[in-house]
């Protein structure tokens, strides 16, 4: 007890992180590089926080809806065109797309542009973004082996080959985008009645290449690898925090330069992440 | 409108010179080089720490534009040999880039600490001269003066040399090329020394033009690459050029006649509007879209 | 069940890969497809199979004008097909690869009952399985059907191929070359597979060069060279036409 007390904050990033970092697998999983997850992250947290300041009486889990909702509304007019762009093109038009998101938060007055909305009533806790975990979880864990699970699988393979089996490839991918946007929009709602503040800055291209990498490193090939990925990379500069001390280097660029480090070794020697490590092991063993 | 056509020249010139690097790799390995804009910001701090040494900056530049090369040599060592074949090697490049450029910042934040560092006082002379009916510090005139003259370099280059006819074969089919007696890594190396070394010169001269340089200068120019790149059509080096003085332009009248804030608004949604509605950009070759 | 195919053509920037091409396929019947290489009888699949448009022409299945769907929603009319350069989902195993085939006929699975974990989901899932396992054994397959499908021997992935092709049940079949790098046991297989499922009622065209199997399991024969049909019928009276004769021997033309 004591320990969650003491360590409240990074147990309540590690899921927070997680759910961002599914919000990237959703699309990743039927082969799609979308980076627009930083954008849907602050819909959803600014859906979330004018909620609570502007109606407190409505009840959290409606507004957590809402937070979802909204993005996934967006999603749908931003995929359409998007989707039909391949690879790195989809990557870049969706960059673009969270840019102006965050963009238009800096201008409008009605958020109080740059500066962000403060004093968000604490009304997250641990075991809700704990909960939100689960359920996110859960759903894309039935997926696989689903009927839709199989498309997706299929379209990431080779998606000319699946559309001549039938499959509807751009409702699937269409699909993924918005349960991605929902995802990152819980997340960004969570996430800002846990901090009390939104502000444009913490939606920058930062935020969603973090969201990338710790799904990468967790491994995009099973459900569950992007959350290991993002506990991973969440905990671990906490624990080495001292390590560099003691080596005299300052934490903030030997966390950065960890960081490059383990992505770059992931990508080039553990394809499919840290997931696929007991596997490998077994493999040896055998 | 003469000093607004004038400043975005000067700004559109290190757009430019920043996006022909960036497209040349996009074009011979149709990989984003999420790293440029860390070469970028080394190849300034190399060039600024050189010049605290008491170097003039007529050494420090060239240094630190082949700093610049010699830094895009290992980048590709790192990031994107080892990936070469592999089937996700488009997205999987994307990400390796990604991660080595996270390095190099961390190094650069190590060495130089996270604030705003400046050139030494007098580093460049400073003058202002009177053109038509505006004016220019000799500095800006120097920065147009080294893109354009880069620019027109890396166009002699690959339009008329044999290693610019290689890397053209390269980026046509790599296999081809290779049946055709072409040695491809060493190519491709010599791509990205090309490459980041221009990267390395807009660096500097980002870095000298608004006397500020710290470890975080290049993410801006990073996106603001991409939008370039995306107008003047990926791959495609005149493209860039054109697109990258197009978006200094379009960048000074928006702040000049809609607002400031808005001035980086303009290149996401001029770079997002491209790519649905002509993918290829102005002069580009690479369908964005799938067949 | 007919296919039928009148005036299609199709240029890839000046060149007429298809030229003027009218043919039909009918129900049971299988239809060869042949001509030297680049005669167009790929492109000709991809045009049936909607990858891409003809730029002349109508192509009709059942008197309805598929020339314009999408791909999948020819494939939902009852077209299914297989590759010339093999398109496998290289990272599932031979079995899912025929799961995924079977997607048109398992539209009695939506998602929600999976979600909450109903009975009739896990029912409907284990027939998908048996189905696909069944497939495969069809064509030799089902003691390889937990391997994963890049690890196959070419001829092992033409057959998955053509097991996750039939998962559909089509109405019509497109092989392109199916029997390609195959050993002539295992091509034997196919041509007796072939016959088979055209027995079933299906229709079957079939691009191939193995003169001697087309002979022997083609009701009817076009042949194509340059984008254009220069004749048809059976077997007989193709080898025997002059105008094929002299293509293949390359003179004329």
């Amino acid at each position: 007890m004591d320990l969650l007390l003491a360590y409240e904050g990074l147990i309540a990033f590690v899921g927070i992180n997680g759910l961002l970092a599914l919000s990237i697998y959703a699309t990743l999983s039927c082969g799609q590089l979308s980076l627009a997850n930083a954008g849907f992250m602050a819909i959803g947290a600014y859906t979330g926080a004018l909620i609570t300041l502007h109606a407190p009486a409505v009840p959290f889990i409606v507004v957590l809806l809402a937070a979802a909702l909204a993005p996934s509304l967006v999603a749908v007019p931003l995929g359409l065109p998007v989707l039909r762009l391949r690879g790195v093109f989809l990557a870049i038009a969706t960059v673009g797309f969270g840019e102006v998101v965050r963009l238009v938060f800096v201008n409008w007055d009605f958020t109080n542009g740059a500066l962000g909305l403060v004093a968000i009533p604490q009304r997250t806790h641990v075991w809700t973004i704990y909960l939100a975990l689960a359920v996110a979880l859960y759903v894309l864990g039935r997926l696989r082996g689903s009927r839709a699970g199989y498309a997706l699988e299929a379209i990431r393979e080779d998606e000319t080959a699946a559309r001549t089996m039938g499959i509807q490839s751009t409702a699937y991918k269409l699909s993924m985008l918005v349960l991605g946007a929902a995802l990152a929009g819980l997340a960004g709602a969570l996430e800002a009645h846990f901090t009390f503040i939104v502000s444009p800055a913490g939606y920058g291209f930062g935020r969603v290449v973090d969201m990338l990498v710790q799904a990468v490193v967790g491994g995009a090939a099973v459900f569950y690898g992007p959350v290991i990925g993002a506990a991973f990379l969440t905990v671990l500069p906490e624990v080495l925090r001292e390590l560099g001390a003691r080596l005299g280097l300052s934490p903030g660029p030997f966390r950065l330069f960890l960081n490059g480090v383990i992505l770059l070794a992931v990508i080039l020697y553990l394809p499919s992440g840290l997931a696929s490590l007991p596997q490998r092991f077994r493999r040896r063993a055998a | 409108m003469a000093q607004q056509i004038l400043n975005g020249v000067f700004v559109g010139s290190i757009y430019a010179l920043f996006a022909v690097g960036y497209t040349l790799v996009f074009g011979v390995l149709d990989i984003l080089n999420l790293a440029h804009a860390a070469v970028f910001m080394l190849s300034a701090f190399a060039a600024l720490a050189l010049t605290e040494h008491g170097l003039s900056i007529w050494i420090a530049m060239p240094l630190g534009i082949l700093a610049g090369g010699v830094i895009g040599i290992v980048l590709e060592r790192l990031a994107f040999r080892p990936l070469r074949g592999r089937s996700d090697s488009n997205i999987s490049g994307l990400i390796s880039s990604l991660a080595v450029a996270t390095v190099f910042e961390a190094i650069a934040l190590q060495l130089f600490g996270p604030d705003i560092s400046r050139f030494p006082q007098g580093t460049f002379p400073d003058r202002t001269i009177a053109i038509g009916g505006a004016s220019a510090s000799l500095l800006q005139l120097c920065i147009v003066g080294i893109s354009v003259a880069l620019m027109a370099v890396l166009t002699f280059l690959l339009a008329r040399t044999r290693l610019g006819r290689r890397i053209r074969a390269v980026a046509e089919s790599p296999r081809a090329a290779r049946i055709l007696g072409v040695d491809v890594d060493k190519v491709i190396a010599l791509a990205f020394f090309i490459s980041s070394a221009l990267g390395g010169a807009a660096g500097i001269l980002f870095g000298l033009a608004f006397n500020s340089i710290s470890p975080d200068v290049g993410r801006s120019v990073e996106l603001k690459g991409l939008a370039v790149i995306i107008l003047g059509g990926m791959g495609s080096v005149p493209g860039a050029v054109i697109a990258g003085f197009a978006l200094g332009l379009i960048e000074v009248f928006t702040v000049a006649h809609v607002g400031s804030s808005y001035r980086d608004a303009i290149s996401f949604a001029v770079l997002f509007i491209v790519l649905i509605a002509r993918p290829r950009g102005l002069l580009g070759r690479a369908a964005a879209r799938e067949a | 069940m007919t296919l039928v195919l009148a005036n299609v053509s199709r240029s890839f920037g000046g060149v007429r890969a298809v030229d003027d091409a009218t043919f039909a396929v009918e129900s049971g019947e299988v239809h060869g497809l042949i001509g030297p290489n680049g005669a167009g009888k790929t492109t000709l699949l991809n045009l049936i199979s909607g990858l891409i448009p003809p730029t002349g022409g109508t192509i009709e299945l059942e008197g309805r004008r598929i020339d314009r769907l999408p791909p999948y929603r020819i494939a939902a009319l009852g077209v299914a097909r297989t590759y010339q350069n093999i398109r496998l989902f290289g990272g599932l195993s031979a079995a899912d690869n025929v799961v995924v085939g079977r997607h048109l006929k398992r539209r009695a699975a939506p998602f929600w009952r999976r979600l909450l974990m109903l009975p009739s989901a896990r029912r409907e899932e284990v027939r998908a399985r048996e189905a696909a396992e069944a497939g495969l054994a069809r064509v030799g397959m089902r003691e390889r059907a937990r391997s994963q499908a890049y690890g196959l021997s070419y001829g092992e992935q033409r057959r998955v191929e053509i097991a996750r092709a039939l998962a559909a049940e089509p109405k019509l079949v497109l092989l392109d070359e199916p029997t390609a790098g195959m050993n002539p046991n295992e091509a034997a297989a196919v041509a007796r597979l072939v016959r088979e499922v055209a027995g079933e009622g299906r229709a079957v065209l079939l691009i191939e060069h193995n003169v001697r199997l087309v002979m022997e399991v083609c009701d009817r024969i076009t042949v194509l060279n340059f984008g254009k049909v220069i004749a048809r019928g059976t077997p007989a009276e193709v080898a025997n036409d002059p105008a094929v004769i002299a293509a293949y021997l390359g003179d004329g033309a």
